[in-house]
């Protein structure tokens, strides 16, 4: 059966975010622009704007989360609303209630934006589908499939630092596999027109068809690197290490691990990207991720105008 | 109970005949086609005037719940929900809770289901105890008991070595083993199938090998040792390939595929639909396709509904946390004329794949309409169109990737043993 997409409203209006798969390029800049406006906001004295003021936020990580978490109350609080934040993984679920039953008990408390983390896939559809209708829901992470605000912000992060999304090739290097940032970041950079994504990774941490995301394969760093534009690190999850995905952390660095020497075969004004928080030595070397074409303390800096735009677009007072 | 069933159209594949025709129904059995009986005093007539009469169906896959999964649906609510669907014979998997290890739990679950007087109930016993895939259970017994064929249809297929010796046993008795082609070791927590929804979903995959490399070791047994072989629920084209090639060779292998299978993809997962989370998982559309057209080849022996039954909290999960399983019993009718009708199929050959062929796999005498056989009957209208709403289903679990959608093929009458035990 067609299912009409779940993040937006008949109008074509943004409801919720989920995913950045199937927004209209249109949505996407309009975010990106909203959260120019706001970085001068976070810069200035006084660094509140009263754009939601009286709105209740709820912070609902299933999972732990400090970085994305701790942004995502910052961005909250710049505009006035309320923070609360629930860590979920030590309390509710481990008494058996179930996902949906913590959301309704919130919803109850009159909440008017769930931002949500979860380790399963797809766990923000489920919620998004069963809020009330004016409750909007923000997608911090979902299993492997979606980071819809840390995808924003780097595209944020590209377009300050290189303007435009024309021209550009950019590489995603790391676990594609289990990574919900890459797949957030492909649907991006493809819908904002960017004509070459790559994704280089060894066999093991790529998903079956990966290609038909709209990406070019490589194995190889020194291929897939050349006359790169903007590389996108991900992060090597401790536990890959211990299955059957990857023999060592060691040979890992070696052969994908971003190092100057493999960097220099990028473009010379290549800019170097992490979603955090980072392992030095497996998958980036600190004097890459320390650099001059490091982006990468920038990006979360970023990230506080970004997660701003989206609270803002999605359940701001009428501006 | 004398019933005269007349003007409506008898379809019954196994004799080869389709022809408006009375049918005639007397102490339980069918006496007599076309003309009735000397004497033949009726006390209820069924006007079937543009209706169709075939065999009761024989569903291979239908989950009762019982023992011990009562809070998902119970022995009656599926049992109507059957005989609603116009399923008259129903082949249980034995992956109840205990599951079908011991004889005295066939027999309870045998005893119970008779008492309800509806549709016959063919428990498949487990192949090994617990389904652990460890120790053969007590086969013979439990034939005595009730079960006719034994099987680990659903879970872990036990190691090669037990596999072996179970099958070994089991042809002692020439009794039939059902299994499941999936190697445990590449199904993993794995929920999809490994394709481009799965990729952009970020879900866990089965991928393909995982029953093919099943397949190809039951079939490399199976003529080792030369036992009756039925693999359910098959659901890839590469995996159909392989058993063509096997019944080629003349190997005794037949096998099934279930009605989500036959018309959806992974493409139908959507955005996590949950009901849409079934086990093997939904393929893509190439390979749908080539179950449709492996059942039109006799590749393919029969359709069943795999029905199961969850409730509704069970599915109100992220997709890979929700329970597996839709449910089906009262769609396999109107599914399999959908597909008869798509592929331009004659009606008799649809109705052979869940009458006369599940019959002849599960071993049983049912499926047909001959004289002198029990009158399990089903009498449909296949040109009226209904909506699958939890209203209009039966059974307890209301959970159905197909809910909401307009199928052909409404049951009015289900007989069992002579019995009216549905109409509408």
């Amino acid at each position: 059966m067609i299912n009409r997409n779940p993040q937006l409203d008949e109008n074509g209006v943004l409801q919720h975010l989920l995913t950045t798969e199937g927004l209209p390029a249109a949505i996407l800049l309009h975010i990106l622009d909203t959260a120019e406006s706001f970085v001068g906001v976070t810069e200035r004295d006084v660094k509140k704007i009263p754009l939601l003021r009286g709105k209740s936020i709820f912070n609902l990580f299933f999972e732990p989360s400090t970085r994305t978490r701790t942004t995502f109350e910052i961005a909250a609080k710049r505009l006035s609303a309320d923070v609360i934040n629930l860590n979920i993984a030590v309390s509710a679920q481990s008494k058996g209630e179930t996902l949906l039953d913590t959301v309704n008990n919130l919803s109850a408390m009159n909440a008017d934006m769930f931002v949500v983390r979860h380790s399963q896939s797809g766990a923000a559809h489920l919620i998004a589908k069963h809020v009330q209708s004016d409750i909007h829901v923000i997608n911090a992470g979902d299993g492997s499939h979606a980071h819809p605000t840390q995808a924003l912000l780097d595209m944020f992060t590209i377009r300050r630092y290189k303007h435009n999304f024309r021209n550009l090739r950019v590489a995603i290097i790391g676990d594609i596999l289990h990574s919900r940032v890459a797949r957030s970041q492909i649907h991006a950079l493809t819908t904002l027109g960017v004509p070459e994504v790559r994704v280089i990774a060894p066999k093991t941490l790529l998903p079956k068809m990966v290609e038909r995301l709209g990406v070019h394969v490589y194995h190889d760093m020194a291929k897939g690197l050349k006359g790169i534009d903007v590389l996108m690190m991900l992060r090597l999850q401790n536990e890959r290490m211990k299955g059957a995905n990857l023999p060592s952390a060691e040979e890992y660095f070696k052969y994908y691990g971003l190092t100057p020497e493999k960097l220099a075969l990028a473009r010379s004004d290549a800019i170097v990207m992490h979603p955090g928080p980072m392992n030095r030595g497996v998958e980036i070397d600190s004097a890459v991720a320390d650099g001059r074409q490091s982006v990468i303390l920038p990006q979360v800096t970023f990230g506080i105008a970004v997660r701003m735009a989206v609270m803002s677009i999605l359940a701001g007072n009428q501006a | 109970m004398k019933i005269h069933i007349k003007n409506g159209r008898l379809i019954d594949p196994k004799n080869g005949v389709d022809a408006v025709q009375d049918l005639f129904v007397a102490k339980g059995k069918i006496v007599a086609i076309g003309h009735p009986p000397n004497e033949f005093q009726a006390s209820r007539v069924i006007d079937a005037q543009s209706l169709i009469v075939c065999p009761g169906l024989v569903d291979l896959s239908v989950r009762l719940r019982e023992p011990g999964l009562e809070y998902r649906a119970t022995l009656e609510s599926e049992m109507s929900a059957a005989v609603a669907g116009g399923v008259t014979s129903i082949a249980c998997p034995p992956d109840t809770d205990p599951p079908l290890d011991e004889p005295g739990l066939v027999e309870m679950l045998k005893h119970r289901a008779k008492n309800l007087n509806q549709a016959h109930v063919y428990p498949i016993g487990a192949l090994t105890q617990g389904l652990k895939g460890e120790r053969l259970t007590e086969m013979a017994e439990l034939y005595d008991a009730g079960c006719v064929v034994f099987g680990q249809p659903d879970g872990l297929l036990p190691n090669l070595r037990v596999l072996m010796q179970a099958m070994r046993y089991a042809s002692t008795f020439d009794f039939s083993v059902w299994l499941r082609p999936q190697e445990i070791s590449l199904t993993g927590d794995g929920v999809a199938h490994d394709g481009e929804v799965a990729t952009r979903l970020g879900l866990l995959t089965v991928p393909i090998c995982a029953e093919t490399i099943a397949i190809s070791n039951i079939i490399l047994l199976t003529k080792e040792i030369g036992v009756k072989v039925h693999l359910c629920r098959v659901s890839s084209a590469e995996g159909l390939a392989m058993i063509r090639a096997a019944k080629q060779q003349g190997l005794p292998i037949t096998c099934d595929v279930t009605v989500n299978h036959l018309h959806l993809s992974d493409m139908d997962i959507g955005f996590f639909d949950s009901n849409c989370h079934l086990m093997p998982p939904l393929r893509s559309s190439s390979d749908r396709e080539a179950l449709r057209q492996g059942l039109m080849d006799g590749t393919v022996d029969a359709i069943c509904s795999d029905h199961a039954p969850v409730d509704e909290d069970a599915k109100l999960l992220p997709f890979a946390q929700s329970e597996i399983g839709a449910t089906g019993v009262e769609l396999l009718l109107p599914l399999t004329l959908k597909w008869g009708a798509e592929m331009r199929l004659s009606l008799s050959k649809a109705v052979a794949k869940m009458t006369s062929e599940p019959a002849r796999i599960l071993g049983i005498n049912a499926g047909h309409l001959s004289i002198g056989s029990s009158a399990d009957i089903c009498i449909f209208d296949p040109d009226h169109y209904w909506k699958v709403t939890p209203m209009a289903i039966l059974s307890q679990g209301k959970n159905t990737p197909f809910m909401g959608m307009e199928l052909p093929g409404r049951v009015r009458y289900t007989l069992v043993n002579g019995h009216i035990v549905y109409e509408q």
